[in-house]
């Protein structure tokens, strides 16, 4: 039986990693590759780097950091951050990325996803989608893109199923309104666009006790968990995550 | 020395890496030459069977591969590699979702049948996401002197869409959205995985060794 997937995320700057709090505030919390190796003994399933400088002139070292990777890590791992053509992506992938995440450029030109799809497979583009629930309406989510600073007007729910038919391989979707809350996962989110979608969707944004993983995937449906700074500050190991999600009935690679 | 097949798709330093890992030698080619003469053959799994298939032809690869191994060199095919082993590929094909299509590329015709799409709900009309992407165990069907060492039910990374036909030379199955084939043998030292030996981190070590000492012993 298919496991559902426990997934550190870390944001990539500069070569280091660190995580916002609500997408602002950053702290230092060290060496993607060393880190990424930690989590592989920990039998993390895949490991997400999301490249949050996502300026051209920065890209090199993100480039070289997938290629270290590719090198040093023997579990699959998805580069995100700041593609904007199918010829960035295949600089990403030629470097050693399993998989990418595409976001704000795809919103852009959906024909990017396509696109990629063609050239590299489905299972290699995860389409990112940031979303934030619409005031006053509990069942519909907006997109958000440029790292959640700008509002779109699109529908989560109908931009994932576009995604999807499109080639995305996966949906990586993150609730804006959870992301750094430690509330947990946003599960009437994830349920939403996991029910809607015939690919997997990864959870994530939220997590601060041990408890939001298993509800990630009972609640929301979703196919696989994701989450940062529990992870980086030693607050859970993904061991413990595994071991709590399994006394819940989850199948895991334990 | 093991050739890891170059057909001009994709990265393939983590297959390289991951069979000197397990104490081989290893060195990626596109150059049939180089192939012929290599002491075992890996061919990764980057790209979809038709382009993948016709990259292949006209550097002569697959003429020179289906020779080894019928010559009895050692061979792992990996995700799309397993795939090639077979006589056709329905994926990136031009009318991949008519099932009579004529279009279908050919494989390397080591074993019988068409590799295909993996239906999206199980027999009992439950829905499945595909790709089938992530860790799923293997059980074993016959014993293989690849999973030597390896106990049953361990977990390998997958990521697909399409599956391979059945049949006797299966050595494992998994089970998704149907039982499909995981691992197949043909003869003593021919063998295909669904799953990315080279991604799943000791379980898939492991598995490397074990192809890297049947290279070793001929």
């Amino acid at each position: 039986m298919l496991a559902k997937r426990v997934i550190p995320c870390m944001d990539v700057k500069d070569g280091r990693v660190v995580k916002g709090v609500n997408f602002v505030n950053l702290r230092d919390a060290g060496d993607p590759i060393e880190l990424a190796q930690r989590y592989d003994a920990e039998r993390a399933d895949e490991v997400v780097f999301l490249d949050i400088t996502a300026t051209s002139d920065d890209r090199a070292t993100t480039v070289e950091l997938a290629s270290h990777a590719s090198e040093q890590l023997h579990l699959p791992y998805c580069v995100g951050g700041g593609f904007r053509s199918v010829a960035d992506i295949r600089r990403m992938i030629a470097a050693g990325a399993d998989k990418v995440s595409v976001n704000s450029a795809a919103v852009a030109n959906p024909q990017l996803i396509s696109d990629a799809a063609y050239a590299f497979g489905t299972q290699a583009i995860l389409c990112a989608i940031d979303a934030k629930q619409v005031a006053g309406n509990s069942n519909k989510w907006e997109v958000y893109v440029h790292g959640g600073r700008k509002a779109t007007g699109i529908d989560a729910v109908e931009w994932a199923q576009e995604a999807a038919r499109r080639g995305a391989g996966e949906i990586l979707l993150t609730s804006m309104d959870r992301d750094g809350s430690r509330e947990g996962f946003d599960c009437a989110l994830t349920r939403a666009v996991a029910r809607t979608v015939d690919i997997p969707v990864i959870a994530s944004g939220g997590v601060g006790k041990l408890e939001h993983f298993a509800q990630g995937i009972l609640e929301g449906e979703a196919d696989a968990v994701l989450a940062a700074s529990v992870f980086h500050f030693g607050e859970f190991t993904i061991r413990q995550v595994k071991e709590h999600m399994a006394s819940c009935g989850i199948p895991v690679r334990l | 020395m093991i050739a890891v097949v170059d057909y001009h798709k994709g990265n393939l330093m983590s297959v390289e890496r991951g069979i000197e890992a397990a104490g081989g030698t290893a060195c990626i080619t596109d150059d049939a030459d180089v192939i012929a003469r290599a002491d075992g053959i890996v061919l990764p799994g980057v790209g979809a069977f038709a382009d993948a298939s016709a990259t292949m032809q006209e550097l002569g690869q697959l003429a020179v591969i289906r020779e080894r191994i019928a010559a009895g060199v050692p061979f792992l095919g990996i995700c799309l590699g397993m795939h090639l082993l077979f006589e056709e590929g329905m994926e990136g094909a031009l009318d991949e979702d008519d099932e009579e299509s004529s279009h279908n590329a050919p494989g390397l015709a080591v074993l019988p049948g068409v590799v295909a799409k993996m239906p999206k709900t199980d027999a009992a009309g439950t829905a499945y996401k595909i790709p089938h992407v992530g860790w799923n165990t293997v059980a074993f069907a016959e014993d293989s002197p690849l999973f030597d060492g390896i106990p049953e039910g361990e977990y390998f990374y997958f990521t697909h869409s399409y599956i391979a036909p059945s049949g006797p030379f299966v050595v494992g199955e998994t089970t998704h959205s149907v039982t499909f084939p995981s691992a197949v043998q043909y003869d003593d030292a021919c063998f295909g995985v669904q799953f990315h030996p080279e991604k799943s981190s000791d379980a898939g070590a492991a598995l490397l060794r074990n192809f890297v000492r049947i290279v070793e012993g001929r």
